[in-house]
């Protein structure tokens, strides 16, 4: 699944490591979600996009919309 | 529990266990082998070095439970299916080949051994399938 993870990331300047200490996860997790290796939980996407203070559809492409 | 505490919470039980595997197994082949232990009392300390064995496998399904990170917990079950598809098709095939008098004898406990290794495998499968997914 498609996400804007990687660039709110770079927007808020944190670091991978940063990231994964604020959503409690490992620094492996952060990439492999960044790359879109791996399709967070819902509660963990819903942690995510609280993160960045977006909706879970401003963070994630549904794959229904992806080209 | 923190993050990183399931992880050490098995890491350390995996030594203990192991290392403890390591005496009973000693003291089993001096019991058994050479004082001649028999009856009742040679079963028992025959099976006590799988207890250890079986512990860690516990730990394995106690780490599994425990780990908070979701994308590490798959890491740790795909590793998990790969040992254990290993080990039970290892398992089959040199059932029939012994079955058909084409294969000597295999210890069953070797089983444990190629999970074990099939572990390793699991770990070197997860590495290439972030490779193939990047």
């Amino acid at each position: 699944m498609k996400n804007r993870l990687k660039d709110l990331r770079a927007d808020r300047g944190w670091s991978q490591v940063n990231l994964a200490d604020r959503l409690d996860v490992s620094r492996q997790s952060v990439i492999a979600i960044e790359t879109g290796r791996y399709d967070p939980s819902l509660p963990l996407a819903f942690k995510i996009a609280e993160l960045f203070g977006l909706a879970i559809e401003d963070v994630f492409t549904s794959p229904s919309k992806e080209p | 529990m923190t993050r990183r505490q399931a992880i050490r919470r098995y890491n350390r039980a995996v030594v203990v266990l192991s290392l403890l595997y390591v005496a009973l197994l000693f003291a089993a082949q001096i019991a058994i082998g050479r004082y001649g232990l028999s009856g009742t009392a040679a079963y028992v300390v025959a099976v006590l070095p799988a207890l250890p064995i079986i512990g860690i496998f516990a730990a394995i399904g106690r780490y599994l439970v425990e780990e908070r990170d979701e994308y590490l917990r798959l890491l740790s079950v795909r590793q998990a299916l790969v040992a254990s598809a290993l080990a039970l098709s290892v398992a089959t095939a040199w059932g029939f080949l012994e079955s058909f008098d084409l294969a000597g004898h295999f210890d069953a406990y070797w089983i444990a051994v190629i999970w074990f290794a099939g572990l390793g495998v699991g770990s070197c499968v997860n590495k290439f399938m972030a490779t193939m997914e990047a």
